[in-house]
């Protein structure tokens, strides 16, 4: 028998270590925090007030305007590139890019691992290469094809040249060899052929793996700055980010810079990536730690 | 329900390593054939290659008058339940049962019913619609089961079932697989390391050793009658006791111990003899030196010394011995002899 006797602790040392470590984390946050605060402080008064007083603890009434704006209003020349527009493009790019991404990396990691191809080790290796081939490495080729076969100024162009790259193959194919060997078997005698077993089998087992791939693939993809920098000059097919910086050239005319605008955008393309890991999350964890077997 | 024929079944790597010498067997039609063999022995090999999971390299698979060897494994007819019960984790139970089903073009209504008819079989009925991670061992080893009667195939075939399950679990499922078998009549082959298991469930025994057939034969002529020193000390538990003897003249002697009729050649031969056909008692004639008693409730095991040899002794739980010397004697007629040299049966 042992008792465990809580006497009521009536003053309790103070424990530096935790203070210190609280300290961290609020300082960290505040780091990460007071910037988008900012912005969004910005968003709700009237660029006049900002340019004459900077950033103030006020929070203005100008957030409708400044959202409509942001939103609705064209920039440019075409009248095309709203908000609304390169917001949608940029969806576009993210979603097309994540899915594409899946798909092919999916598909050849089936490949690579349940089949015996021969030098499928190679062709692994090959294709994992492409890892150190960043697309920002291979720009002026890259663009060069792109050009050539006319895809510029389309969504294939902004978003093809993107998939290309082994992230995905690499990460389905370590999890593929995680499923066991007896499931493989299992599914053979149960008379599920290549098709059927990717389809009934492999891709419900997957499915966490393809949230947290679909995470990072969609903010990667809609982070993209340079290469849509590069194919797209039709201001119909800007995406946000890029979107942004354009209002940002306008900021060095001569008229009164819409920051409230500009910001407003800014925090528009924030929001669906953060959306996205909110909402898969949960997945995203399990995914990268668990094999759900 | 199907005979199976083995003939001259050879199973050898692209690294020239051969996993089964070629190696041929019948099995009768509802009969169950345990592979048993230590790890290594090529006794999965063999379920692999006849499920078609693994090429044959040589040598010809009939299952049922049908020649199957370059036949997919869905075709062969046959279900197989696996170590790691290999059930789908992201289906329900039903699905899990139905799924080989569901991919023949089987109606969804007969699958219901066939799966139906299944789980009530395998006690499974209520926990139809709960995932495989929901359910306990010996639930999921049901539903592998389930997987295989459900299809009504010639064959079944058990590779290591009940080797993750505990012990108590292990025993009763070892007695409803039997009887489920016995049942519905399906011919079976079983691949187990666990040589209870082999004597308990099997018609006929199949003993591998390196690849290589030791022994067929049933479960009693296998304990009793061992064909190699291999099978003698593999099957049961203890082993049987194997002694140094010597053969001359009509009889063959253990050092200054053992003396038994038999008619060998002169020269060194291995005797093998159960521990359960000792006896022992004040009236024996032959002294032994006990070192160890091992008490199992039910009965004794005496571990000691006889003429420099080791030697185990069973004795029931009414017999009451310590540690020193007593008196035993053997049943000449439980005497196994065996080669000294290739250690077969002579």
């Amino acid at each position: 028998m042992t008792e465990t006797t809580h006497i009521p602790v009536a003053k309790r040392p103070v424990k530096w270590g935790r203070v210190m470590d609280h300290s961290i984390l609020i300082l960290g946050s505040l780091f990460m925090l007071v910037p988008l605060l900012m912005v969004l402080q910005t968003t709700t008064t009237t660029d006049l007030e900002t340019i004459k007083n900077g950033p103030e603890f006020v929070i203005g009434d100008r957030f409708d305007d400044n959202f409509m704006a942001a939103m609705f209003k064209a920039s440019g020349f075409s009248g095309e590139n709203t908000g609304l527009r390169m917001l949608i493009n940029s969806l576009i790019l993210g979603i097309g890019f994540a899915i594409g991404k899946i798909v092919i990396g999916m598909m050849a990691a089936y490949a690579l691992v349940y089949f015996r191809l021969r030098f499928a080790t190679l062709a692994f290796w090959l294709i994992f290469t492409t890892l150190l081939l960043p697309l920002e490495v291979r720009i002026l080729p890259s663009y060069e094809i792109a050009q050539q076969l006319g895809l510029l100024n389309t969504y294939t162009g902004l978003i093809v040249p993107l998939i290309a790259s082994a992230t995905a193959t690499f990460f389905f194919r370590q999890f593929f060899r995680s499923v066991p060997e007896e499931l493989v078997e299992a599914a053979r005698i149960d008379g599920a052929g290549p098709v059927k077993f990717f389809i009934d089998i492999l891709m419900p087992l997957s499915q966490t793996m393809i949230a947290a791939m679909f995470i990072i693939m969609f903010v990667y993809g809609w982070n993209q700055y340079l290469w849509p920098t590069m194919v797209t000059t039709e201001e119909g097919m800007y995406t946000l980010v890029r979107g942004i910086k354009q209002l940002t050239q306008d900021l060095e005319g001569t008229n009164i810079p819409e920051y409230g605008r500009a910001n407003m955008l800014a925090l528009i393309a924030i929001l669906p990536p953060v959306l996205v890991v909110i909402i898969f999350q949960s997945w995203f964890v399990k995914g990268l730690t668990e094999s759900d077997k | 329900m199907a005979q199976v024929s083995l003939n001259n079944i050879r199973k050898i790597y692209p690294n020239g390593y051969e996993a089964v010498v070629p190696t041929s067997f019948d099995i009768a039609d509802g009969e169950f054939v345990v592979l048993v063999g230590p790890s290594g022995c090529g006794k999965s090999t063999l379920l692999r290659m006849v499920a078609g999971l693994e090429d044959i390299s040589e040598g010809a698979l009939s299952i049922g008058d049908r020649n199957v060897n370059h036949v997919d494994p869905a075709d062969r007819d046959i279900a197989m339940v696996f170590q790691n019960y290999a059930l789908y984790p992201h289906m329900t139970v039903r699905k899990n049962i139905g799924y080989g089903l569901k991919n023949r073009k089987t109606p969804a209504s007969e699958i219901e019913d066939k799966v139906q008819t299944a789980a009530k079989m395998l006690n499974l009925t209520e926990y139809l619609d709960r995932k495989p991670s929901q359910l306990s061992g010996g639930q999921r080893q049901r539903v592998a089961m389930g997987r295989a009667v459900v299809r009504d195939p010639a064959l079944f075939l058990f590779d290591e079932p009940l080797s993750n399950l505990d012990a108590k679990l292990r025993h009763q499922m070892r007695i409803e697989i039997k009887a489920l078998q016995r049942r519905l009549g399906v011919t079976s082959i079983y691949v187990t390391h666990d040589q209870v298991e082999a004597m308990t469930m099997a018609d006929r025994i199949i003993v591998l050793n390196a690849g290589r057939i030791e022994q067929i034969g049933t479960p009693a002529e296998i304990y009793h009658r061992p064909a190699s020193t291999f099978v003698a000390s593999f099957m049961g538990a203890p082993p049987m006791n194997l002694l140094t003897a010597k053969g001359s003249g009509g009889r063959v002697t253990v050092g200054e111990t053992i003396s038994v009729a038999a008619e060998v050649a002169d020269g060194p031969v291995t005797l093998g003899i159960r521990p359960e056909d000792i006896e022992i008692g004040p009236t024996c004639d032959i002294p032994f030196t006990v070192d160890i008693v091992e008490e199992l409730g039910a009965h004794r095991l005496l571990h000691g010394q006889l003429g420099g040899q080791e030697l185990t002794i069973h004795v029931g739980k009414d017999v009451v011995v310590s540690a020193g010397p007593i008196r035993m004697s053997i049943n000449p007629d439980a005497v196994v002899l065996f080669d000294a040299k290739s250690g077969l049966a002579l």
